[in-house]
């Protein structure tokens, strides 16, 4: 009997989170409706004009995706040396070692500071020594947005990393070692290979991380809606831009807002999608 | 068990609760004992004072003020959800139509918008409204631009990138500094036009005036505008602002006051940005209740109509404007309260006078509330 209560609650609890998630997609769909109605979807991916005025109103999301991609895939090629450092660290040369636990603890401590205590110390600390460095005059823009979300993302790419690093089967690793393969041969040419396909998936779900990530970057990115020309330039956000414009706007802004917000789900789904399937190649291979 | 049903149970609670929209206290306008409002969120401050102040003189009455925003203000009064609405804007001849029924404006207060920088040692700094708009347009980049060292000769500018700094979010701060950027500038007005969130050219931007204050702090060579109720708090260095008549001011609770120093409409619908009046701040502005001329809809009762008027005579008294002015809000000048006077008076209930209350006092003189 109660086996079957029990059953009956999980039941529920799954069917009321899928319930959610619909619910959630067609609020999306629903509400940003106006904006493709009136741009098509084409149109309004495509257009990176942004003018809330009421004369000459016009709304694209392009800058905004542009943003985001340039921002994330920056931070991604930042953060890429540090995981892999890490989940070497962890997962291959001390690995069951008590430093590693160690490191791991403080690698996890990382990803759980609030997006904000990231933008605080971004805006405090790392955006005088952008502008020390000449990136810009006033050291906001794209540049420090990549460097903070950087450090953000290693915790995701490099706990899971190391884990992939450290399912490498022995009997592989000690059969490089009986025929003489140095460590640093053992893990160039069994260890990472053999764990390639897990570590990408890693990348790809920090990556995901990276493209939604909102506080910090609206603190450091400057919030221009244009296409950001470079490293050095100011730019905005997907997920960005909606945290600053959402409260007051109405009618075809809040529409276009809400678009914006779809596609940032479908773009961080597909993403998602893709680390997956990467995933499951490894699993059969 | 039991705990995971408690987590459902507070959840889908949670989300109810969220999904609902602000009623801004709808349902107990027909108790006698409650006044709600709704509106602007630039004044939220005063009134969340002076109302407190009000209800603790009137034990078996609650002022409630919802800020959503001038024009949340102005739907809510219409549907008559509230009792009075606010707003940073008069209601111009379109809105009027659309309201059905008499509406009167009570200016409460004054504002102003400032502009706050960061510039080395530099601490005086004379603008003009066309310098601002092409530092905003990106024209003027530099600190030491000829026409920025000709309006101060005796000051140093460096030579140094401006980096101008503007509201990330829709708002009515912006839309006052667009709004007078559009009488002095001719290619402002082309370009940029008003709104409460523009197209720009240069800058960065941020959200809220805490966001735009952090950046110009933060920042060598940011200039930002900033509301005065929170420059003046935060006592930002601000420039000074060439006005009409010619003179240099700096943003003060008296030169803001000063800048209603003109001819009123006796409806009190007035925009004194870039005032005549010699001795007042250009980006000044009204902030105003604004309630039903015939308080007889929706089964209000006389003594509803006689409350809400007490209120508002107890907003621009003395008292009221006292409290304005030591949050940083800028008082009322004598003919500004004697128009409202009048039009209070003018409230009545189905044509019959309401009664006037007992905070309808001789008008003090803005100094005399300033330096009590």
């Amino acid at each position: 009997m109660k086996d079957k209560i029990f059953r009956f609650f999980l039941f529920v609890a799954a069917l009321f989170v899928l319930v959610l998630s619909a619910a959630i997609v067609y609020a999306l769909v629903s509400r940003s409706s106006e904006a493709f109605q009136e741009y098509g979807i084409w149109g309004f991916v495509s257009n990176a004009e942004w003018d809330p005025r009421s004369a000459t109103e016009e709304y694209g999301a392009l800058s905004f995706i542009l943003g985001t991609l340039y921002t994330a895939f920056f931070a991604l090629l930042l953060c890429v040396p540090f995981s892999l450092a890490v989940a070497m660290f962890n997962g291959v040369y001390f690995k069951g070692k008590k430093i590693a636990g160690v490191m791991r603890s403080v690698v996890d401590l990382l990803a759980g500071i609030p997006s904000i205590v990231y933008g605080l110390w971004g805006f405090y600390t790392v955006r005088p020594l952008v502008i020390d460095l000449g990136v810009n005059a006033q050291g906001f823009g794209v540049f420090l947005s990549s460097i903070v979300l950087a450090i953000m993302i290693i915790p995701y790419a490099s706990s899971l990393s190391s884990e992939f690093l450290s399912m490498v089967p022995n009997n592989l690793k000690e059969g490089a070692y009986s025929l003489g393969a140095t460590r640093l041969e053992v893990v160039q040419h069994i260890s990472l290979p053999t764990a390639a396909s897990g570590i990408v998936a890693s990348f790809i779900l920090a990556l995901g991380r990276a493209l939604g990530e909102t506080m910090a970057v609206t603190m450091l990115i400057g919030n221009t809606n244009r296409i950001p020309t470079g490293l050095r330039d100011t730019g905005n956000t997907m997920a960005s831009v909606i945290a600053n414009q959402f409260g007051e706007a109405d009618g075809l802004k809040l529409s276009a807002l809400i678009a914006i917000g779809l596609l940032l789900f479908v773009i961080t789904a597909i993403i998602n999608l893709i680390a997956k399937l990467v995933m499951k190649k490894l699993s059969h291979a | 068990m039991r705990h995971f049903l408690q987590c459902f149970l507070l959840s889908v609670l949670v989300l109810s609760c969220s999904n609902g929209s602000f009623d801004a206290g709808g349902n107990n306008t027909s108790t006698s004992t409650s006044i709600s409002g709704a509106g602007a969120t630039f004044p939220y401050p005063y009134y969340n004072i002076v109302f407190r102040d009000y209800m603790r003189q009137h034990d078996n009455l609650t002022v409630n003020y919802g800020a959503i925003g001038s024009g949340g203000g102005i739907r809510s009064l219409r549907d008559r959800s509230v009792d009075f609405g606010a707003s940073d804007a008069f209601l111009n001849e379109k809105e009027i139509a659309s309201m059905n029924g008499e509406v009167i404006h009570i200016a409460t207060c004054l504002g102003g918008v400032v502009m706050a920088y960061t510039l080395g040692d530099v601490d005086s700094l004379r603008l003009t409204g066309p310098l601002i708009a092409d530092i905003y347009l990106g024209k003027i980049r530099k600190w030491n631009d000829p026409r920025l060292a000709a309006e101060n000769p005796t000051v140093k500018l460096p030579d140094l990138d401006i980096t101008p700094v503007y509201r990330s979010d829709g708002s009515g701060t912006t839309y006052n500094f667009s709004e007078y950027l559009c009488v002095v500038s001719p290619e402002w007005k082309q370009i940029m036009g008003k709104g409460k969130a523009l197209k720009w050219e240069a800058g960065i931007a941020a959200k809220g005036n805490p966001g735009v204050a952090g950046i110009v702090q933060q920042t060598e060579g940011a200039i930002g505008y900033i509301g005065s109720e929170y420059a003046l708090t935060l006592k930002l260095p601000t420039a000074k602002l060439k006005n009409r008549a010619g003179r240099y001011v700096d943003a003060t609770l008296e030169t803001i006051s000063a800048a209603a120093n003109v001819d009123l409409p006796d409806d009190m619908r007035a925009t004194i940005t870039d005032s005549d009046d010699p001795g007042a701040y250009p980006m000044s502005l009204f902030t105003w209740i604004l309630v039903y001329k015939d308080q007889q809809y929706d089964g209000r009762s006389a003594q509803d109509a006689a409350e809400l008027v007490d209120l508002l005579h107890y907003v621009i008294s003395s008292k009221g404007q006292k409290v304005a002015a030591q949050i940083n809000y800028a008082p009322l000048p004598p003919q500004a309260l004697e128009k409202n006077r009048k039009l209070i008076g003018e409230i009545n209930f189905g044509g019959e006078a309401v009664a006037s209350g007992s905070y309808s006092a001789v008008a003090d003189s803005v100094e005399t509330v300033l330096n009590d």
